[in-house]
C-alpha cells in the first residue's frame, strides 16, 4: 500500500474517532500491510505538517493523536452555540491544580496549602470528570486517599504529559531574608527593597524553579499504560 | 460614592435613629469604619470572591502593594479583623477557618511584642515566618490554578475534530414492547397448539419451576431468545401454558426482560442485566 493511501486512512481514523488515537491502534488498521510504528510516526508527521496553515491541527496528547480545532479559531466558532462555556470556579482550579502539581495529595494537604476545607462535591465532580482519581491510600491513622489527576485531565486541558504544566511560581527563599527582617521597622532593608522590584513574572521564570514540577511528579510515560485498555 | 452615600446603603436606621450599627469591642460605631481599603459596599461583592483567609489576607497584601516578606502585622490585622468584625455584622456566616487565622494573627502580634534576645549565634525565628511561608505557598497555587485556566482547554477552547461516519457503530434500538404485543404473541403459539390438539398427549406433570430454569438456561447461552422459540407446540396447550407462566415468573421477578426490534417485530427476551442498548 502506498504511504499517500495510508496517510488517508490515517487522517481518516482520526477524523472518525471521538478519542485520541494512539500509534498501536492506528498501526492496528492495516493487518495485512507490513507497517512499523515508525511508518505511523511518519504519516503522523507529515499530516502534521498538512495542517500547519489549516483551522484545525494534529496534536499529541497522553492518550493519543487527536484531531481538533485550533486554539485561534475559537473566538469564531463560538457563534456556533448559543452557551457560553461554563467556566470553573476558584476553588475548583486550585484545588485541580494541587493535585496535578503534588500528586499524591490527600485532602488534609490540600486543606493546609489553601486554609479552608476541600468540598466534596468540588472532589466528586472532578472525580466524575475523571479528571482526578485515587493512587492509593497513606498509611497513616484513618487511611487519607491520595490523589492524582489522570490522563483524560491531560488531554482535556490539551497537554501530553504533566511536564507539560506551567511552571510554579518560585518561593522567595526566607532563609537568607531572615537576619534582614527588622522587626516594626518602616525602612525596608536593601534586599528587601530588591525583592520588592522582583517582578512576578521575573520570579516564575526563575531557572533554579523551572523543572520542579516535573521532578516532583511521577514518570508520566508509567502512567500511559493505565488508559491503554 | 461618598461616605454619607454609604451609611444610608447599609444603616439606613443608624442614620434615623443614631443608634449604633456596630458595636466593636465595646465601643459602638454610628459610621462605617473610614480608614478601610474597600468601599464597604462593595463588601458583599468581593467576600463572594474570597476563597478563605489566606486569599484574603492576600489580598490585603497585594492591594497595599506590600511586601509579603514584610508584612505590617499589625497594620494587617487590624484591617483583618476590620473585615471579620464587618462580615459578622452583615450576618455573613463566617467559615471557622477566618476566626483561626485572626487568632494566629493576634498571636504573631503579640509574639512580635515580646523583646527578643539579640543573640547572633541563635536567632530567634521571625514569628511572622510561618504565616509568611503558608501565604508564599497558597499564592503560588492561587497562580497556578490561574495557569491551568489558561491551558487551551477541551470544549472551551479547542474542539474534536470529526467528520460524519455512516453506521459508524451498528446501535440496534429496542422498542419497549407492552402486554397486549406479548399476549398475542401468545395467541399464536395457542393458535399453533390447537392444531394438534387431536393427538393424544401423554399427560405430564410439567412444571413452572421447571420451566423457569430451561428458560434462564437458553438465556445463558444466547444474549436474546426468541419468544416464539421457547414453545414446543408438541406439548400442546398446556405445555405452551406452562413456559408462558414461566415467562412471565421471571417477567415479574425482573430476572427477564421483553425486546422487540420494531413495531409488530419478534419478540426477545434478554436478561435484565443485559445491556438494553444492545452491542
Amino acid at each position: 500500500m502506498e504511504l499517500k493511501q495510508i496517510k488517508n486512512i490515517v487522517e481518516a481514523a482520526l477524523m472518525a474517532s471521538d478519542e485520541p488515537l494512539q500509534n498501536k491502534q492506528l498501526l492496528d488498521l492495516f493487518p495485512d500491510e507490513e507497517l512499523t510504528g515508525n511508518d505511523i510516526n511518519q504519516v503522523l508527521n507529515e499530516l502534521e505538517q498538512e495542517y500547519q496553515d489549516r483551522g484545525i491541527e494534529l496534536k499529541r496528547l497522553a492518550k493519543g493523536y487527536r484531531l481538533q480545532t485550533r486554539e485561534s479559531v475559537q473566538p469564531w466558532l463560538q457563534h456556533l452555540w448559543d452557551k457560553k462555556p461554563r467556566k470553573l470556579s476558584r476553588a475548583l482550579l486550585e484545588t485541580l491544580a494541587l493535585i496535578a502539581y503534588r500528586q499524591p495529595i490527600t485532602r488534609g494537604e490540600i486543606e493546609d496549602i489553601r486554609g479552608v476545607a476541600v468540598s466534596s462535591k468540588i472532589i466528586h465532580h472532578m472525580m466524575d470528570q475523571e479528571w482526578i482519581r485515587v493512587l492509593g491510600y497513606r498509611d497513616v491513622p484513618g487511611k487519607p486517599a491520595m490523589l492524582g489527576t489522570t490522563n483524560t485531565f491531560l488531554d482535556y486541558f490539551n497537554l501530553s504529559s504533566l511536564r507539560d504544566l506551567p511552571s510554579l511560581a518560585a518561593i522567595k527563599d526566607m532563609e537568607t531574608l531572615e537576619p534582614e527582617l527588622a522587626f516594626e521597622s518602616n525602612d525596608p532593608s536593601p534586599i528587601d527593597a530588591e525583592q520588592a522590584t522582583d517582578d512576578d513574572h521575573e520570579v516564575r521564570a526563575a531557572q533554579t524553579e523551572r523543572h520542579e514540577p516535573s521532578d516532583e511528579l511521577p514518570d508520566p510515560e508509567n502512567e500511559s499504560t493505565e488508559n491503554a485498555s | 460614592m461618598s461616605e454619607s452615600d454609604q451609611d444610608n446603603t447599609f444603616t439606613p436606621s443608624a442614620v434615623q435613629s443614631e443608634m449604633p450599627f456596630a458595636v466593636v469591642e465595646g465601643k459602638p460605631y454610628t459610621s462605617m469604619p473610614t480608614d478601610l481599603y474597600i468601599p464597604p459596599d462593595a463588601l458583599e461583592v468581593i467576600l463572594e470572591a474570597f476563597e478563605g483567609p489566606l486569599d484574603l489576607l492576600l489580598y490585603l497584601i497585594r492591594r497595599q502593594n506590600l511586601d509579603i516578606l514584610n508584612i505590617p502585622i499589625q497594620e494587617i490585622t487590624k484591617q483583618y479583623v476590620e473585615y471579620i468584625e464587618l462580615m459578622h455584622q452583615m450576618n455573613f456566616e463566617l467559615a471557622a477557618e477566618y476566626l483561626v487565622m485572626a487568632a494566629m494573627l493576634a498571636e504573631i502580634k503579640s509574639r512580635m511584642l515580646l523583646p527578643t534576645l539579640h543573640d547572633d549565634e541563635e536567632m530567634e525565628e521571625d514569628p511572622r515566618a510561618e504565616l509568611i511561608r503558608r501565604l508564599q505557598e497558597y499564592e503560588r497555587f492561587k497562580q497556578a490554578a490561574e495557569d491551568i485556566d489558561g491551558l487551551p482547554r477541551l470544549e472551551r477552547d479547542v474542539w474534536v475534530a470529526e467528520v460524519y461516519v455512516e453506521h459508524k457503530a451498528e446501535q440496534q434500538e429496542w422498542v419497549e414492547i407492552d402486554l397486549k404485543d406479548l399476549v398475542m404473541a401468545f395467541k399464536e403459539v395457542m393458535a399453533r397448539a390447537d392444531l394438534k390438539i387431536s393427538h393424544a398427549i401423554e399427560r405430564e406433570v410439567l412444571s413452572v419451576r421447571d420451566r423457569m430454569t430451561l428458560v434462564l438456561d437458553r438465556l445463558l447461552q444466547n444474549k436474546t431468545v426468541r419468544f416464539e422459540s421457547l414453545f414446543n407446540v408438541k406439548e400442546g396447550r398446556q405445555g405452551v401454558l406452562v413456559s408462558f407462566l414461566a415467562i412471565l415468573e421471571l417477567l415479574k421477578a425482573h430476572t427477564i426482560e421483553l425486546v422487540q426490534n420494531e413495531p409488530f417485530g419478534s419478540i426477545y427476551l434478554q436478561t435484565s442485566t443485559a445491556n438494553t442498548s444492545g452491542d
